[in-house]
């Protein structure tokens, strides 16, 4: 198996390697030409519905410069996908599943056109997307992504789970760390559950995102975990996450093991760390949601967390540029973010979220909560090295706070020492 | 009547006693060399230039870039193989791959000519016994890894029969026995393969032997021993090499099993590390400087496999 591995990697490599060495000058397709486009989405259910409705719509009224809309090729991640293609030259126009994360990168191998330098692009990005959009932008303030739509993390609970152990299931005590430890052995101590709530104990960097970042994010009210290339974590607010993951991890509210399958859906947890996307995926929970807790409790009005959001990239590849900017601003339109929220419950990037699309809120009130909580989201440090400071955080995480092996400010003092010559690697 | 006795016109040597020959230009079978032209065509384009070309990104500043960009890539000596080999993770994946291999490797071998040997014997179910053995290595490792999880979780079935016994944390979660217990899948999983070379391996003894050795008074096990061993000896050698070499390349089960090589790095392998540098982080010159050291790691134990299980084979 590992040798098929080897070898996979090896034709992906290869025909990467082979196309960048051999390829002659540089794409010079403008943003001023037009012509058929072909763009990915992702490969989720309603995302491929939106996708495919976003490509008629457009296709419909633009019979010389047509959509070819695709899922994204599957891979390891998509990542990995978008990286080779831009190597090999082949990346599709527009992508809309790409992660801020990796945005870095993809612009240090020149796969990405700059969006600022469109005319007219920073203004339709600002004003679609407002404050918010200042945290998509690389360090010499341009946009090499359009802010698309976030995924504000929270914590869903399961009603039925704490009104079995006695819990009141519409006024969760789960505001502050003590109240959430309290709460959890509660739970597991009633039998209801195995654990409280599972988050991926694994080392993936990614992971961080959905553990200590959501919380990271509500202590600081919106600081991102690097600034000015400094890590900024290594602080009192930062030990007491730490603190706080670690005290679940070692009372056994949460396993150190992987969990195959879904935890919160399988009834092993009662609680889960998740974003709008899990309404649709949790319809036979009886579910509550409420904001990440912090130190000593924040009002659900005023608390932030983690964005995960996945963004538009317009890719160098692309030979019509001008009809990709169309299509951006078309499927970025009020009436396809309306159709986004429908389909998919994922808030678009977008300044006054509810007031401007206030009767779906009105219709569907369990998003509520998260529309509101979109407008305090924060990102990934931005930046080609975003991937290995997550890893080194992670690394430092798996070893302190899951497993338990030495004290979490010593761990999160090395990490942020770590991440500091990271971040001014170029 | 005379008759007069013509010798055959016999082609005389060129002198010094040596016949010089022309050799065609595609050797004395040129269709040989067509058969086998796409095989070295793949081995070039897949094994023969990524490896030449990394070890040139090895010694290069060097990221993938889209076609056509401004890029540039200095030479930088040795400096990728410092920044890899500075890395305590990479010195530890490599001790890592290093116990994997201490332990998969000596258990396939004994356990695919032992497994082979009993198959080649058994007269009922022979092919289902096969198939059986065989099934795990066409499975997906992404399928049977989910039921190892089951299996070595906390509150799996190992732990359960083990009762008391069972380590803890648990199998996949314990820094002492994540590595052991890839180890074990790995061997479980890749062990139809090698039951298959050794059965192919155990048709070319002679059976000849097997009676002489008998009639000598052997038993099942100093025949063994004394005739399957030492008969399917080329069969070890290709078995040591192929272990060594797939064990060396461990990525799938690192990646799934314990979740991305932990806990703590413990079950991390170069090529995960490989991985994570060179896809994830964009860093593909350490990448390769590890891939280098790593092939130079294996063409070693590579050589001494050969050098002390490989006879005068």
């Amino acid at each position: 198996m590992q040798r098929r591995t080897v070898i996979g990697a090896s034709v992906l490599l290869t025909a990467a390697l082979a196309l960048s060495a051999c390829s002659g000058g540089a794409t010079t397709s403008s943003t001023a030409k037009h012509g058929p486009i072909t763009i990915w989405y992702s490969n989720n259910e309603q995302e491929v519905a939106w996708g495919k409705q976003m490509v008629s719509a457009w296709n419909a009224t633009h019979p010389k410069e047509q959509v070819k809309g695709q899922e994204i090729p599957a891979g390891k991640s998509s990542e990995e996908v978008i990286g080779a293609a831009i190597a090999a030259g082949n990346a599709p126009c527009l992508i809309y599943n790409t992660a801020p994360a990796a945005v870095g990168q993809f612009e240090k191998q020149g796969g990405l056109v700059d969006l600022s330098k469109i005319s007219g692009g920073a203004a339709y990005i600002e004003a679609r997307s407002g404050k918010v959009a200042d945290q998509y932008k690389n360090a010499a303030g341009d946009y090499f992504q359009m802010p698309w739509k976030s995924n504000p993390v929270v914590i869903f609970y399961n009603k039925d789970m704490f009104t079995k152990a006695g819990l009141d299931p519409e006024n969760p005590k789960l505001s502050t760390y003590a109240d959430f430890i309290d709460t959890s052995k509660k739970l597991v101590a009633a039998g209801v559950s195995k654990v409280a709530i599972q988050p991926a104990p694994t080392s993936e960097f990614f992971q961080t995102q959905f553990d200590f970042y959501p919380l990271y994010a509500a202590a600081t009210n919106g600081k991102q975990i690097v600034q000015d290339n400094k890590s900024t974590f290594a602080n009192q607010a930062g030990y007491d996450v730490a603190d706080f993951w670690q005290t679940m991890y070692k009372d056994k509210l949460s396993s150190p093991e992987q969990y195959t399958g879904d935890s919160f859906a399988a009834g092993n947890s009662a609680m889960a760390i998740v974003g709008p996307w899990a309404v649709s995926v949790y319809k036979d929970v009886n579910w509550g949601s409420v904001p990440v807790p912090t130190k000593n409790g924040t009002p659900a009005n005023k608390t932030w967390t983690f964005s995960d959001a996945k963004n538009i990239g317009l890719y160098s590849a692309c030979k019509a540029q001008g009809t990709a900017w169309d299509v951006l601003k078309f499927s970025t339109s009020k009436a396809q973010d309306q159709k986004l929220l429908e389909l998919t419950g994922q808030m678009p990037l977008r300044k006054d979220l509810q007031t401007t699309y206030a009767s779906y809120f009105e219709k569907n009130p369990t998003y509520k909560a998260f529309g509101d909580q979109a407008s305090r989201t924060v990102e990934v440090p931005p930046g080609p090295n975003t991937v290995e400071m997550l890893q080194a955080f992670r690394d430092a995480w798996t070893k302190t706070v899951v497993t338990g092996s030495g004290d979490v400010k010593s761990a999160l003092n090395a990490a942020a020492s770590k991440i500091d010559t990271i971040a001014k690697q170029k | 009547m005379t008759s007069t006795l013509t010798p055959p016109a016999v082609s005389r040597p060129p002198e010094g006693g040596k016949r010089k020959r022309r050799r065609p230009f595609f050797g004395k079978n040129p269709l040989g060399l067509l058969f086998s032209a796409p095989y070295l065509v793949f081995v070039i384009l897949v094994f023969a230039y990524p490896l030449v070309y990394s070890v040139w990104i090895s010694f290069h500043d060097f990221f993938f870039a889209a076609p056509g960009a401004q890029v540039d890539r200095p030479f930088v000596g040795l400096e990728n193989y410092i920044t890899a080999f500075s890395d305590p993770a990479v010195i530890r994946s490599f001790g890592n791959v290093g116990i994997f291999l201490l332990i998969n490797v000596p258990l396939t071998v004994v356990l695919s000519l032992l497994l082979a040997s009993a198959l080649n014997k058994v007269t009922h179910f022979r092919a289902f016994l096969r198939v059986s053995f065989y099934v795990p290595y066409l499975t997906a490792s992404v399928a049977v890894v989910a039921v190892w999880l089951f299996l070595f979780n906390g509150n799996g079935i190992v732990n359960q029969v083990l009762g008391p016994l069972a380590p803890s944390p648990s199998w996949l979660v314990n820094e002492h026995w994540a590595m052991p217990s890839i180890a074990l899948f790995v061997t479980w999983k890749q062990l139809g393969f090698y039951i298959l070379l050794y059965l192919a391996a155990l048709q070319a003894v002679p059976q000849e032997l097997y009676e002489s050795a008998s009639t000598d008074g052997a038993g099942a096990v100093r025949s063994f021993f004394s005739v399957t061993v030492p008969g399917v000896r080329p069969a070890t050698v290709l078995v040591l090499l192929v272990s060594t070499v797939t064990g060396a390349n461990l990525f799938t089960e690192p990646y799934l099993l314990t979740g991305g090589g932990g806990p703590n790095g413990a079950s991390a392998s170069p090529v995960l590390i490989m991985y994570q540098d060179g896809l994830q982080q964009g860093h593909p010159d350490t990448a390769a400087a590890i891939g280098v050291v790593l092939v130079i790691v294996v063409l070693g134990i590579a050589w001494l496999q050969n050098r002390f299980a490989g006879g005068n084979d």
